[in-house]
Parts: C-alpha cells; sequence; structure tokens
C-alpha cells in the first residue's frame, strides 16, 4: 500500500507543514512517497529525500507548476496517483493542501477526509467536526483515501532518510489560473503554525495601533508569534493571516497568551490543544477562562506593560 | 452573465452544538437553522455584481431536506432572483453536492458559481473545489475580493502568510472567505417579495446523479474537555506559575 504525500513549499524550501503530514503517513503504515510538483524545486526534493520513513521523492519540474495552481498540479497529480497505485494520497490542511486536494478527490471520484487528528486503521480516520466541538470517526470504502492532515495534531518527522530522487514527467499547462500576485507578510517573526509561544490579541485591545504598542514588546520578549481573534481581524487591527481559529489557522503551541480575547467558540477551536494557555481579560466571565490554565482578571493596558518588564 | 450561488442549510453559529448520546452524530432536533455564513457571503457578493449592472441573474441552489426552501428564501431576501431545491433525505456528502451543482450548472449555463469556502457543521471545505473539478473549470478558493473584467473575473486569496491574487477565465468557480464582504440584513419587504420568487424542486434522481455516501461515520463523541485552570492574582504570580510550574518561559 504505497503513500503519497503532496510536499508543501515555495520552490525553494520545504514548508513544515509536509514533515507533520510524512509522520501521519507513516502511522497509516506503507511505503512513502513525497511528490514535489514545482519549478526550480529541486533543493526543496533534496529536503524530502533526508527525512526518515520516506521511500522517494518524485518531482515534476516544470514552469507549469511554478505557481502550483490547482488545477495544474491536481492534473499531475491524477496522473502521478494512477501510475503509481497508491492507495493513500495525504497533504497538509493548510490552505495549499485544501486548495488542491479536494480536486483531486473529486477527479479520483473519490470521498476527502479532511483534517484528520487520528488514525484508527488504514480506512478509519477521526476528524473534527462543528469547530471542534465533535470528533467523528469516518471510515472510507472508496480504494483510493485522500486526505488532508492537521498538521498540529502529528510531530514534524525527523531527519535521517536517504530517499532516491525521480524526476518524472510534467503534465500540459492547462492555461487557467494565471498568477498576478503575491503579498506575502513579512516578519522576522516565527511563523503561527510552527511556533512555540504565540501572542494573541482580541477586540479587547481596541485598536490596531494599541494591537502593535501593547504586543509586540511582549512578542519580542518571548520570541513569540502573533495571532489574532477573528473580531480583532474583522475589526482591521491585524491582517487575516494572523487570524487563529475555526475558518483561521490551528495553533497548538507550548504556550498561548490570549490578550482581550473573550473566547468564542470558533476562536477556542484554533488554540484549544494548545500546552498551556494563559488568558488576560477584564471581564472575570469571559469564556476564554474556563480553557486558560492561568487566568488573570487585570486591565491588559496595565498587565501586559508590567509582565514585559517582569520577563 | 449568470451566477449560480449554492446554499447550505447548518445549525446557527450561534448554536452551541450537543452530541446525541448514542454518539451517533449531533443533536439537531429542535435546535435553530441558518445559512452556513460563508455561504451568506457568496450570496451577497453575486447580489452585488448583479446590482452593478455586471451579472444579469443570481440564482440559488440547495441540496438536502425539504425545509432548505427556507435558506432558500432567505437567499432570495438578500436578492438572490430564484432557487432551485435538489430534494433529497440522504446524508449528502461534499463529492455528491458537488455532482448535484454540476449536473445544475450543465443545465443552468452560469459563467460564475461563488459559494462558501467551507460549511460550519463538518467544516470539509471540499465542495467548491470539487464542482471546479468535475466541470474542469479553473478555481480561486478563499476569496476576500473578487473583480469582474470582460471574459476574466480577478480573485484576491487569503493564503497562509498572506494573499495571492489569480486572474481566471470564465466559466469559473469562487469559494469566499470571511473578509469578502459583510452580508445585508433582509428587510421585511424583501423578505415577503421573496416568498413570490420561483423557486424549483427537483430530486437527485431526476439529475441522474448517485448521491450514495462513500465515508461511514462509524462515531461522533465530545472531545475531551479542557479542565479550566486557576486564576492567578497578578503579574508577578503568573511569571511564577510559568516558571516554575509550567515551565513554558
Amino acid at each position: 500500500m504505497p503513500i503519497l504525500v503532496i510536499a508543501e513549499h515555495d520552490n525553494a524550501s520545504l514548508k513544515a507543514a509536509t514533515l507533520n503530514t510524512i509522520t501521519a503517513a507513516a502511522r497509516i503504515g506503507g511505503d512513502i512517497d513525497v511528490l514535489v510538483a514545482g519549478a526550480g524545486c529541486a533543493s526543496v526534493a533534496e529536503t524530502a529525500a533526508k527525512l526518515a520513513g520516506v521511500a522517494k521523492v518524485k518531482v515534476a519540474d516544470a514552469a507549469a507548476y511554478a505557481d502550483q495552481s490547482a488545477e495544474n498540479v491536481a492534473a499531475l497529480l491524477l496522473d502521478v496517483i494512477k501510475a503509481g497505485g497508491y492507495s493513500h494520497v495525504l497533504a497538509p490542511a493548510t490552505t495549499f493542501g485544501k486548495n488542491i486536494l479536494p480536486r483531486v478527490a473529486a477527479l479520483l471520484d473519490v470521498a476527502q477526509i479532511s483534517e484528520i487528528v487520528a488514525i484508527e486503521s488504514a480506512d478509519t480516520f477521526v476528524r473534527p467536526i462543528y469547530a471542534g466541538n465533535a470528533l467523528a470517526t469516518v471510515k472510507s470504502s472508496d480504494a483510493i483515501k485522500v486526505i488532508t492532515v492537521r498538521t498540529t495534531a502529528f510531530d514534524a518527522a525527523a531527519e535521517g532518510g536517504s530517499a532516491a530522487v525521480e524526476s518524472i514527467a510534467a503534465g500540459a499547462d492547462l492555461g487557467q489560473s494565471k498568477l498576478v500576485g503575491r503579498e506575502l507578510t513579512v516578519s522576522a517573526r516565527p511563523e503561527l503554525g510552527a511556533a512555540k509561544i504565540i501572542v494573541s490579541g482580541g477586540r479587547g485591545l481596541g485598536s490596531g495601533d494599541n494591537y502593535r504598542a501593547v504586543l509586540e514588546p511582549l512578542a519580542d520578549k518571548l520570541a513569540a508569534a502573533m495571532g489574532a481573534s477573528r473580531a480583532a481581524v474583522d475589526a482591521g487591527f491585524v491582517p487575516n493571516d494572523y487570524q487563529v481559529g475555526q475558518t483561521g489557522k490551528v495553533v497548538a503551541p507550548q504556550l498561548y497568551i490570549a490578550v482581550g480575547i473573550s473566547g468564542a467558540i470558533q476562536h477556542l477551536a484554533g488554540m484549544k490543544d494548545s500546552k498551556v494557555i494563559v488568558a488576560i481579560n477584564k471581564d472575570p466571565e469571559a469564556p476564554i477562562f474556563q480553557v486558560a490554565d492561568y487566568g488573570l482578571v487585570a486591565d491588559l493596558f496595565e498587565a501586559v506593560p508590567q509582565l514585559v518588564s517582569a520577563l | 452573465m449568470k451566477i449560480l450561488v449554492p446554499v447550505k442549510r447548518v445549525i446557527d453559529y450561534n448554536v452551541k452544538v450537543r452530541v446525541k448520546a448514542d454518539q451517533s452524530g449531533v443533536e439537531l432536533a429542535n435546535v435553530k437553522m441558518a445559512m452556513n455564513p460563508f455561504d451568506e457571503i457568496a450570496v451577497e457578493e453575486a447580489v452585488r455584481l448583479k446590482e452593478a449592472g455586471k451579472a444579469t441573474e443570481v440564482v440559488a441552489i440547495s441540496a438536502g431536506v425539504a425545509q432548505c426552501q427556507e435558506t432558500l428564501r432567505t437567499a432570495m431576501a438578500i436578492g438572490a432572483d430564484r432557487g432551485i431545491l435538489v430534494e433529497s433525505d440522504a446524508d449528502l456528502q461534499p463529492l455528491a453536492v458537488a455532482k448535484l451543482l454540476k449536473a445544475i450548472v450543465n443545465k443552468e449555463q452560469p459563467q460564475l458559481v461563488i459559494l462558501g469556502k467551507q460549511a460550519i457543521d463538518d467544516d470539509s471545505n471540499q465542495t467548491g473545489q470539487m464542482l471546479a473539478a468535475l466541470l474542469g473549470w479553473p478555481q480561486a478558493t478563499f476569496a476576500s475580493k473578487v473583480e469582474l473584467a470582460g471574459e476574466r473575473v480577478q480573485v484576491t486569496r487569503e493564503i497562509d502568510g498572506g494573499l495571492e491574487t489569480l486572474s481566471l477565465p470564465l466559466p469559473a468557480v469562487v469559494t469566499t472567505d470571511l473578509r469578502l464582504n459583510e452580508p445585508r440584513y433582509a428587510t421585511l419587504p424583501n423578505i415577503m417579495k421573496a416568498k413570490k420568487k420561483p423557486l424549483d424542486t427537483v430530486k437527485p434522481a431526476d439529475l441522474g446523479v448517485d448521491v450514495a455516501p462513500r465515508l461511514t461515520t462509524l462515531k461522533v463523541v465530545e472531545p475531551a474537555a479542557r479542565g479550566a485552570g486557576v486564576k492567578v492574582a497578578d503579574v508577578a504570580q503568573l511569571i511564577e506559575k510559568l516558571k516554575n510550574e509550567a515551565k513554558v518561559i
């Protein structure tokens, strides 16, 4: 039962989410191949080949995959999956994987099992539904299981492999969607998905200026990534890619510090698997305190600067 | 230009869901239902395109039980011109819904399909991408901006790490993210008007679509509850706990 893992990358480096996906594949059991589709992506393939548990890295290096359009990559995957006889196809449940994989599943005429958090057997998986308020165990009757993996539920695969790297033929450029441009947030801070500590702000901060003035010194002190609740994003304090929650990013750092966040279920869905949760909020009834290991009922504008100077 | 907007009836987002005691699913009896919030954004976007003179007709479509008619009426109260219900009591999974939508698209010939990126019940995030694949159309998921220009649509997408802008030839499928727009509140006169708009009902068999589920739900359970911790008195005590008890800083 060979398993195919789709590498997420930017043509220069392999994204960490791929490592968690490889661990999930290893739990299913079987030879693990990694597909790297890109342009000028040889270094990505080399990185993937060094990961423990990887049997082979297949590389489709062509201009058609430079921007990794869903149409071109899905068409390539269809060919690779059929030729390789894969029983399982996995991608991380990031915006990359969520964009491409359902397209592949439909082309194969199989269901997709989204955002799995546990593996019961080769055909039975556990996934959160209703913003994580319930966990469903689902069994697939399809010959090929197409799966996205919630990366926080699986450890990162370690280095220590020496897989063969094999070039495969590129498919045609379908010429459908064209990339006009990307505006990526440039930050010296760790990525939200990979950070050990996250400082997150909500509506209680009152404005984008306050968000930065109050939280940045704390994030600097702790070398933390910065996140936000949907309320803070909707109010325009920070861009959407800061959003932690049901419809934003799902994170599970060692320490999550929620500042001025009330704790709507949609937000809790994105952070309640964090190891330690700290909540600072002036409302003692805020639902965030029901999941916080340490709650501080205080005015955040006084408490956070005190915290910064005491650290 | 015609726009098709698929809408799903789900448990209202304000309702705290309860898992059934027999672990067969979540309690749906006597629970407030509403349109999936992402689909509401999709309806709003389509109606705005019509109001801007870029589209001529907005058709809402829902698949599911007879009560989905209410969801279609909501879409028509926002401004959709008519509704189509694909009525079925079956457990309709994303692939089956995508096949039903494909059959409707073949009949209606829209240039654009706009739908929510995910439904807040099963959190699958699949149907739009699957529909695009079955039709062989380009897709732009997680849209925060949609601009029609001639034979193409330019879509700004919310991706991990920032934004991406794509240009797609029409026809195309677009799925909505939260920041695309803020849906209007339907006014009473528009709710009344919506009751008179045409609503057709078809069955999956009429469309020649096999909707048999591919995934069987073996059980649904509540996640392990995270116990509430302690309240600390002040910042000094918080730091002491984080350093010595939790050992995370």
